[in-house]
């Protein structure tokens, strides 16, 4: 039986970056393979080139036996595949039902007039996705997981050989997750090709037929969702080798009060619970770590506190709250942020972005923190005539975390320092960490998918999980209480 | 639907019977008000609908009245083949243009057509010895000279137009067109093909311009740069569709409407007028993003 979809040698490039290396698998007819991987490693890209939303630089796409690699994208959706996105975007003036029948229409420039037979058949499928008694309403007056029944109620319309699901879980409860579930089994029973795009492996493990892991743009393990997770290179990407942690003794002035103190934190994205009912406290002098997984809510936490985006619930920093303040006023009280997008000025040479981080103080003890800086970071010394975009990942990383404590901050909020690197580079800046913990008495919290990296600094450690904490304790507990769910 | 017609029966209604009550001098303001009508609903196809802002409507309409004013000036053709000339070829100059400005992203499609308009203004003015240049060109030929028939002609023109327009934008093709202005990479994952999509919009937003600038400069008997071509004519037709609500087409002709009104209104303040037309415009438009129409038309029992 020859599979319906069939991906040979895959390759793309972003500029100098290889984001996908030489992938290839086959999906049969009736089959669900998971693709998995953390961020950045590539698998949104696969997906996308398939989806001929990219356009891979070599390779197959081989689509029930026709090559249909570059091609562009509306072809290789009415040659037979279908995606359903994870962030579903719909039209604001048009019901469900109108958004259902637009995937039912052939792609015609003289249809003019409704047909009858269609508007039956959209409401056909929208009660099969459990969405009739809302069939008339507006996308913005509906629940999150109704917009993402939408997603699937589309790709039903569409009716095509292989569905591409993009995180089909992210952002649902339990019980939607066991909905969403049944319905992408039925794709399978229907006899569709169905491809899970999705980060862990725990997640769509009771549903997938196959597993095919990837890290930093290629293949590490393929096989059933047991033998995955099993996996060596797996388990070492995912939780890193044998977690070491040095927490230090409780610090002193536990009992006062906190540096920052976080109470019944929410943040709604417009229909979508970013975070709920999030508290956490970091004392004076503590390396606290939020773990979690993407899309758990570590950014989201970190921006309300910078003020960056809207929240309900308090926050107090040095008993003071933060409510009403702006993102600016927030940064020079002391909270200074260093974002997983890092924000380098990319154009302007490492000196000139240290600079600009010194601003605020006199120049005497701007040079003083550079110097400093320069010991802790000997590679950026060397680099200070360079412009900011040609460094390495690792280099712009360091330069960033640098940047930041230019500014002397009290707090640093270091969201997903490891993102994309090289475990060389992680090492380098592992230790990096462990200097300043060690040699100043700065406050940090740290957000990290990566386990490995955020314990071994760690005084404390929090979990978050869909939006909430769920663990929060010593990071030697952590393994044994709170890793499994990391695979 | 059964709201719109509500809302627009009555008022064709009452336009229809002006002309028992009311003098030349206000119908003559309302036919020149019906011709901006069709130009702000042809944009709004474009704008509302395909998403892509055309900053040069009067290019489109420039295009279909030179089109038909030099086919009769030197020609004397008769009216209703400049017409048509007019509309295929403003259909073909728009098409010209659209079909590499399309495959750019961002504002770069609406600096293309803004640029046209520059063009288009240059060669009129370089080559005033056929075009009439600044000055304009005369027209052999008129619509009518009786202002009840001109009138009747601009409003059957407005109401035939923006019947077409608006059931094309409420058909299946209207809701692929919405899709793609919206979200082209999800509109093209669906299966379609956005580029043909929104040329065919572009087009079709080109007839109609095109055809209205032909009828405009009969009914005026002169055609000239500054009614037909300059930045400002365009300028005034984005206010209009954008005033009136976007992505309603009723709302881009009230829009119109209003705004030819309106200056005539306010013409005793002199310079003034122009200042407090665009301010009433500005307000609008940051605070009622939706325009006239738009709550109007789209509280229709949907929620």
């Amino acid at each position: 039986m020859t599979a319906l979809l069939e991906v040979k040698g895959l390759f793309k490039r972003f500029g100098g970056l290889v984001a996908v290396r030489d992938i290839g698998f086959s999906i049969q007819a009736g089959e669900i393979l998971g693709l998995i991987g953390p961020n950045g490693s590539g698998k949104s890209t696969v997906m996308k080139c398939i989806m001929g939303i990219e356009r891979p630089n070599a390779g197959e796409v081989k689509l029930d036996g026709v090559d249909v690699a570059g091609w562009p994208t509306h072809r290789i959706a009415r040659h037979g595949v279908g995606i359903v996105f994870q962030h579903a975007r719909p039209l604001h003036r048009q019901t469900i039902l109108e958004h259902i029948q637009l995937a039912l229409l052939p792609d015609n420039l003289f249809m003019l007039r409704t047909n009858h037979a269609l508007i039956r058949r959209a409401e056909e499928i929208a009660a099969r996705v459990g969405l009739s008694r809302v069939m008339h309403r507006l996308p913005r007056t509906l629940p999150f997981a109704d917009l993402r029944r939408l997603e699937l109620a589309k790709a039903i319309a569409r009716n095509p050989k292989v569905v591409l699901v993009d995180e089909p879980f992210a952002g649902l409860t339990s019980g939607e997750v066991a909905d969403f579930s049944d319905l992408i089994a039925s794709f399978r029973a229907e006899g569709h090709a169905v491809l899970l795009v999705d980060h862990n492996v725990k997640g769509v493990a009771a549903l997938v037929d196959r597993v095919l892991a990837m890290y930093l743009g290629e293949r590490v393990a393929e096989g059933t969702a047991e033998e995955v997770m099993r996996n060596e290179t797996v388990r070492r990407v995912y939780l890193g080798g044998k977690i070491e942690t040095s927490a230090r003794p409780e610090r002193e002035g536990k009992d006062r009060t906190p540096l920052l103190d976080v109470r019944n934190l929410g943040v709604l994205y417009g229909k979508a619970t970013a975070l709920e009912d999030v508290s956490i406290h970091v004392g004076e002098g503590e390396f606290v770590s939020v773990v979690g997984l993407n899309g758990a809510g570590k950014t989201t936490l970190f921006n309300a506190i910078s003020g960056l985006v809207p929240s309900s619930g308090t926050i107090n920093w040095r008993g003071e709250t933060l409510t009403g303040r702006t993102p600016g006023a927030i940064a020079r009280g002391g909270i200074v942020q260093c974002p997983e997008t890092r924000e380098l000025f990319g154009d302007m040479s490492v000196r000139e972005n240290l600079d600009l981080g010194g601003q605020h103080q006199t120049v005497a003890e701007a040079e003083r923190q550079l110097e400093w800086l320069f010991a802790l970071f000997p590679i950026l010394k060397s680099r200070q005539g360079q412009a900011a975009r040609t460094l390495s990942g690792g280099e712009q990383q360091m330069l960033a975390i640098a940047r930041a404590l230019m500014m002397k901050p009290k707090l640093l909020i270091l969201d997903e320092p490891t993102l994309g690197l090289a475990p060389v580079i992680l090492e380098q800046l592992s230790k990096a960490l462990e200097t300043l913990r060690q040699t100043t008495d700065i406050t940090v919290l740290l957000g990290e998918q990566n386990v490995t990296f955020a314990l071994p600094h760690a005084d404390r450690v929090y979990v978050l999980e869909h939006a909430r904490i769920v663990w929060e304790g010593d990071p030697a507990r952590f393994a044994e209480e709170a890793g499994a769910g990391y695979l | 639907m059964t709201r719109v017609l509500l809302i627009v029966l009555p008022a064709l209604l009452v336009m229809a019977l002006l002309p028992l009550g009311v003098g030349g001098y206000i119908l003559g303001l309302l036919t020149l008000g019906y011709y901006y009508a069709v130009f702000a609903m042809s944009w709004d196809l474009l704008f509302g609908f395909a998403g892509e802002v055309n900053f040069g409507p009067s290019f489109l309409i420039g295009v279909g009245a030179y089109t038909a004013a030099l086919l009769n000036h030197y020609w004397l053709w008769p009216i209703p083949v400049c017409l048509a000339a007019g509309a295929v070829a403003a259909v073909a100059a728009g098409a010209v243009l659209a079909v590499p400005a399309l495959r750019l992203t961002g504002p770069y499609f609406g600096l293309v057509t803004l640029v046209a308009v520059l063009l288009l203004q240059n060669v009129l003015v370089l080559f005033a010895g056929i075009t009439g240049g600044e000055i304009g060109l005369d027209l052999p030929d008129v619509l009518a000279i009786d202002e009840n028939t001109n009138y009747y002609y601009a409003l059957a023109f407005m109401t035939v137009s923006g019947g077409i327009l608006f059931g094309l934008s409420r058909s299946p093709v209207g809701l692929i067109l919405q899709a793609s202005g919206q979200d082209a990479i999800e509109a093209a994952a669906l299966g379609f093909n956005v580029a043909k999509h929104k040329l065919t919009a572009f087009c079709i937003s080109a007839f109609f311009s095109g055809l209205a600038g032909a009828m405009l400069i009969f009914y005026l008997g002169t055609a000239s740069v500054g009614t037909v071509v300059d930045i400002a004519v365009g300028v005034n037709v984005i206010i209009a569709a954008v005033l009136g609500g976007r992505r309603t087409i009723i709302g881009a002709a009230v829009g119109a409407i209003f705004l030819i009104g309106a200056g005539e209104i306010l013409r005793p303040l002199g310079q003034l007028s122009t200042f407090v037309v665009s301010a009433v415009a500005l307000i609008v438009i940051l605070f009622f993003p939706g325009g006239f129409m738009g709550r109007l038309l789209q509280a229709g029992g949907r929620e």
